[in-house]
């Protein structure tokens, strides 16, 4: 963050603004919780941070740091950039931002009425009173009804990696080496550890749009046919851009991990009691029920891929 | 004139509504005649350093450090120069073929990159939330006609800016073959659901029939330059090329974040830029289509006035824009912000940026900007009839 946010070139002579601002209207209080003033004068206890350039340590520069005294968000004081943390975390505006990206991750894309919106504020006091513990605020979120409630099943997009690693974990596929997985969410528009700007990814039906969408059915397509897998790899994953950049050995490395990549939908089925019907897999594979018709009487293995392929299973 | 849009004319003209237009300014297949290309340059340029005020002592009173030379200055009249990197443009502004607008932005300037675009791309007021592009209300009001591919492309990015929103018919694409292959995995079908299902369903529909537009088209003889931006403007050129045609095209430079050690991130992005349009002119006069099309960037907010202490510049507001094309009326428009009147040391804007949108709206297209603009902004001349 020090590096992304010229924190390391934030000086008492000239402050550099930008971790302040992104503090404030990224993690902690949002847009429309502090003006110009309030950035500029916690850019001013912000200066002093800094890192080692040899070890990538935090490194405080007390000849750095402005020592004067500043006003953020109506307290005075000579505040140094720790004291900011707190004054913004003492803030409500801040548990409410970021319990709405929570709830956005695991309800619903807003809350849709007063009761929920009276659980989500709900949740925010929990976990301002608990002094920020994700464990609280996990627990008081899943304990909602909003949670819980039927409308709000298949009300978020899956983001890739909810589809891929998903897809691997409920149909228990054999996995070695997990670099093609990484290549394939990449592709899909979530490159692990790189977002696309210091905000995160924008989430939600950003994920989809005509690029994304195609390269998701397309991974199902060909996931569940496992005796094309090679023609998969070498033909889709491995384009410029993917592995086939990333030189000689690590495109070996990545055919082999493609090779181990296995669905056995035998198995598969067999760990379900019972003979399952198609209408229980369909309940199983998907937060709702499928868009497209699906024939009946098919094999589990092509049931799975025309339910993997249904635009409804985009949705969590 | 296309089938289906005959039909809709004959239908209005009968006064039977089945397939009434929703505008009926100009036909739709005449007024998307005219091609637009956004470029968008994502991070925020420096105009200062991209128009160089060279004769204003001002100017390197401000920039000591990444000033731009005099005698590097690539001039265009007595005041303004480009940046050195810019020197493959200078044909285009000796044809006259080059606008330049001075001083774009709006009032209570926001600094946040994310805000500021989304203010840029909604062409909404500085506290106002819009959910949609413009571009997408612009189309939603007046559609292309059916027959076109899509509304709009979006090349060589995951975010549809400007074209974003249920109003338009948008396709990202980052090359024509592949999308081809993969499109015949949609399938356009009727159902109802949640807002996510819906978005899903919309996506898997246009991707269906852009699929069928976007042939492979002319083999274009034009080289492109090198690298992600080349290839975009490649990409741009062939979606040009396809029968079907589209109406607008939406083309993303990155990295203008310019913080520290500017110069040469900055000259290295300013070329790719030239070279980019040089190579885009080329395939458009290949394709008869220079003349219908008018190339404009954008970018969130220009950079601080004053460098900062890292050789680089911070967020900042009022920024210069290019418009190119065949039928631009070259020169500068807009009055160029004094640097002797700061605000917080940024630049006051003195041309809103909705009116280079009225320009495209009403001049290019002919079509009404009030809707899609939340309001009535001036429109610029630059766009020769």
């Amino acid at each position: 963050m020090v590096i992304y946010l010229d924190s390391a070139t934030n000086r008492k002579a000239q402050p550099n603004e930008n971790f302040a601002r992104e503090v404030m209207e990224l993690f902690t209080l949002g847009e429309g919780h502090y003006d110009e003033r309030d950035i500029r004068e916690a850019a001013r206890a912000f200066t002093g941070w800094s890192i080692d350039p040899d070890t990538g340590e935090f490194r405080w520069r007390p000849f750095q740091h402005d020592d004067g005294v500043k006003t953020v968000l109506g307290r005075t004081g000579n505040f140094k950039g720790d004291d900011v943390l707190e004054i913004l975390l003492a803030q409500p505006a801040t548990a409410q931002f970021v319990t709405a990206k929570l709830w956005r991750e695991f309800v619903s894309p807003a809350p849709a009425n007063d009761a929920e919106r009276r659980e989500q504020a709900q949740v925010a006091a929990r976990f301002r009173s608990s002094g920020y513990d994700a464990k609280v605020v996990l627990r008081a979120l899943f304990s909602t009804q909003a949670f819980w409630a039927a409308e709000n099943r298949g009300a978020l997009v899956k983001s890739p990696v909810d589809f891929v690693v998903g897809t691997m974990r409920q149909f228990e596929f054999a996995v070695g080496d997990p670099m093609p997985l990484a290549v394939v969410t990449a592709q899909l528009g979530q490159n692990l550890f790189a977002p696309p700007n210091v905000k995160g990814w924008p989430g939600g039906e950003a994920w989809i749009n005509s690029q994304t969408l195609l390269a998701r059915k397309q991974f199902a397509e060909r996931i569940f046919r496992a005796d094309e897998m090679p023609r998969f790899a070498m033909n889709e994953l491995g384009r410029p851009g993917g592995a086939a950049k990333a030189g000689a050995e690590a495109r070996q490395r990545f055919i082999r991990a493609v090779y181990e990549i296995r669905f056995d939908s035998d198995r598969w089925s067999a760990g379900m009691p019972g003979a399952p019907s198609q209408a229980e897999v369909e309940r199983l594979v998907l937060a709702r029920a499928p868009v497209n018709p699906i024939q009946p009487d098919i094999g589990t293995r092509e049931l799975v891929r025309m339910l993997t392929l249904d635009p409804a299973y985009q949705l969590k | 004139m296309h089938r289906r849009d005959f039909l809709a004319w004959s239908a209005a003209a009968a006064g039977v509504a089945v397939f009434a237009p929703r505008h009926a300014l100009a036909g739709p297949a005449a007024r998307y005649s005219n091609l637009l290309v956004l470029v968008e340059l994502k991070g925020a340029n420096d105009g200062l350093n991209t128009v160089v005020p060279f004769a204003d002592p001002t100017y390197y009173a401000l920039r000591p450090r990444i000033g731009i030379k005099r005698e590097d200055v690539v001039r265009l009249d007595e005041r303004f120069g480009l940046h050195p990197a810019l020197e493959p443009l200078l044909p285009l502004w000796q044809a006259r073929e080059l606008a330049i607008v001075h001083g774009l932005g709006y009032p209570n300037p926001n600094l946040s990159h994310f805000r500021s675009i989304e203010i840029w791309d909604t062409a909404s007021r500085s506290e106002e939330y819009l959910d949609d592009g413009w571009l997408a209300r612009a189309f939603g009001a007046a559609p292309a006609p059916r027959s076109f591919a899509a509304d709009g492309v979006v090349i060589g990015s995951n975010d549809f800016g400007p074209l974003a929103g249920a109003g338009a018919r948008t396709i990202a694409l980052a090359n024509t073959e592949q999308f081809a292959r993969q499109a015949k995995l949609a399938q356009p079908v009727r159902a109802s659901g949640n807002a996510a299902l819906a978005h899903i369903l919309k996506v898997e529909s246009d991707v269906a029939q852009a699929a069928s537009g976007l042939g492979s088209g002319v083999a274009l003889r034009t080289e492109f330059p090198q690298g992600q931006f080349g290839n975009a403007v490649r990409t741009g050129a062939q979606v040009v090329a396809s029968p079907a045609g589209v109406a607008a095209v939406r083309l993303t430079l990155n990295g203008f974040d310019t913080h520290q050690n500017q110069p040469g991130v900055h000259a290295n992005l300013l070329r790719q830029l030239a070279e980019g349009l040089m190579a885009l002119k080329s395939a458009l006069v290949e394709l008869g289509r220079w003349n219908s099309t008018l190339i404009i960037t954008y970018s969130e907010f220009g950079r601080r006035a004053l460098e900062n202490g890292s050789s680089g510049t911070d967020h900042g507001t009022a920024n210069a824009h290019l418009a190119l094309g065949g039928r631009v009326a070259g020169g500068f428009y807009g009055a160029a912000p004094r640097l002797d009147r700061l605000e917080n040391g940024n630049l006051v804007h003195t041309v809103d940026f909705r009116s280079l949108y009225a320009t495209v709206l009403e001049r290019w297209w002919g079509v009404p900007s009030n809707a899609a603009l939340g309001g009535k902004f001036a429109s610029l001349d630059f766009v020769r009839a």
